[in-house]
């Protein structure tokens, strides 16, 4: 019960900082929009290209956003030491993790949120109609992003060239996901229910699998 | 300082060895500090103070060698939390004053964290700035935050790396009463220095450290002064 009840703590933290300075909001939300709109200009909203290529883009745009807002997840528990005052206060470790991924996981599902009108609009995309089984790609996917770059930040934030390690380990990780996640929100615009189980099926496992590694493991990553 | 000490618990080193690559930064360090002792660190930059203490704050494994807290009844992997003061505030400066306290203190299931806070805050001199951020804060009222904050669960063995860091002659005042009250209600203090203060003035033990070696010890027989006249060389 202490796990759960650190992890509240932490991520009540987590949350008061970031929603009383909204740096990475913004400037996720912002750049997220903008990599939507430059893309929109590559692709004409009234061919069927739009709807093939729409999820592609729009997933790329997400781990963009991800990588952005990932960054300074544990970097920024570097500046005061708060990470060893963290390690010396809970008693399980996981805690720390569990809060960061799930603050990670509500910050993109909310630019995803706020996202999601405009890629209907730019791309000509009739999300409505599926809008259930979307939330819930969205959210399958937007966990996998947050278990593994959650992780991977801990990793790059002691290492020298932080900066670049992040995004050049997240890419090669993430990508089963990003391939799964584009393929079956493309399935869900055409209709494809056999591509749409396996690939909520694989999403599902992917985020359990991460999760568990991270329980197991993620204790050795917070060591100097 | 209230009294609070909750059991007397020492600290044991044992053959503690510290390598980062090629570089040892603590060689067969064997040495124990009492229940209830009042002990400097001493040493020339580098000679491993900070890692000795980062250890004992369980923040850093050893490469071989074991560390324990006799008397210790608390638990904490089998283990106390010692409270720890480093180098760093190790507090949000994005939070304020009693928001930091109240984080840790509930991190730590501190018993009425509210009351527990502010009363710690009117201790370290802080209670009127209680609801400023930390980043507003002046060097020497962050290093009184990070004082607050390694008591906040009222640990019984207190460790502190060069605590008086930033603080001006009546901050080192207000820390030195500090930390004889703490070491009266039976709490171990184990801290590192440079020199001779009135901080260390309190010393009942001191420890030199050199390249990562003890190479003298009051228990020994090497003279308080002799250590930490030392230190400031």
């Amino acid at each position: 019960m202490s796990l759960f009840s650190n992890t509240g703590v932490l991520l009540s933290k987590e949350l008061r900082t970031e929603f009383r300075s909204r740096e990475l909001l913004t400037t996720t939300v912002v750049f997220i929009l903008v990599v939507l709109i430059l893309f929109s200009f590559a692709i004409s909203p009234t061919t069927e290209e739009s709807r093939e290529f729409g999820p592609g883009l729009l997933w790329l745009a997400i781990l963009f956003a991800a990588s952005l807002m990932l960054q300074p997840c544990f970097l920024r528990e570097q500046n005061n030491d708060t990470l060893s005052s963290l390690r010396l206060a809970v008693s399980d470790p996981f805690s720390i993790f569990l809060a960061k991924l799930v603050a990670n996981t509500l910050f993109l599902l909310l630019t995803e949120l706020i996202m999601l009108p405009f890629f209907a609009i730019f791309y000509n995309v009739p999300v409505l109609p599926e809008l259930h089984w979307l939330i819930l790609v969205l959210f399958l996917g937007s966990l996998g992003i947050s278990v593994a770059g959650t992780a991977l930040s801990a990793i790059s934030a002691q290492a020298r060239m932080r900066e670049l390690l992040l995004p050049l380990l997240l890419l090669p990780l993430l990508t089963p996901v990003l391939v799964v996640s584009a393929t079956v929100t493309v399935s869900l615009f055409e209709r494809e229910p056999i591509v749409k189980g396996k690939g909520i099926a694989f999403l599902a496992v992917f985020d359990i699998v991460f999760l568990t590694a991270l329980w197991l493991f993620g204790e050795y990553l917070l060591e100097e | 300082m209230a009294p609070f000490i909750l059991s007397p618990t020492g600290l044991r080193f044992e053959g503690i060895d510290k390598r980062y690559g090629g570089l040892f930064a603590l060689r067969r360090v064997t040495f124990e500090i009492s229940a209830g002792e009042y002990a400097v660190l001493a040493g020339r930059n580098g000679s491993g103070k900070t890692t000795l203490l980062r250890i004992a704050g369980q923040l850093v494994r050893p490469t071989a060698g074991k560390l324990s807290f006799p008397g210790s009844t608390a638990d904490f992997a089998g283990n106390p939390r010692p409270g720890y003061v480093g180098h760093s505030t190790m507090v949000y400066d994005e939070l304020t004053a009693e928001e930091n306290l109240l984080l840790f203190a509930r991190l730590q299931k501190v018993e009425s964290p509210v009351a527990r806070a502010e009363d710690l805050l009117r201790e370290v001199g802080l209670y009127e700035r209680r609801a400023s951020l930390v980043r507003t804060f002046s060097r020497g009222m962050r290093q009184r935050i990070a004082i607050a904050r390694a008591l906040i669960h009222r640990p019984s063995v207190l460790l502190l790396d060069e605590p008086a860091t930033g603080l001006d002659p009546l901050g080192i005042t207000w820390l030195a009463n500090s930390l004889r009250e703490l070491n009266r209600a039976g709490c171990t203090i184990v801290m590192s220095l440079h020199g001779e203060s009135e901080i260390s003035s309190l010393a009942t033990r001191a420890v030199r450290l050199d390249a990562g070696n003890v190479i003298a010890d009051t228990k020994t027989g090497a003279s308080l002064h002799d250590i930490l006249a030392f230190g400031a060389a």
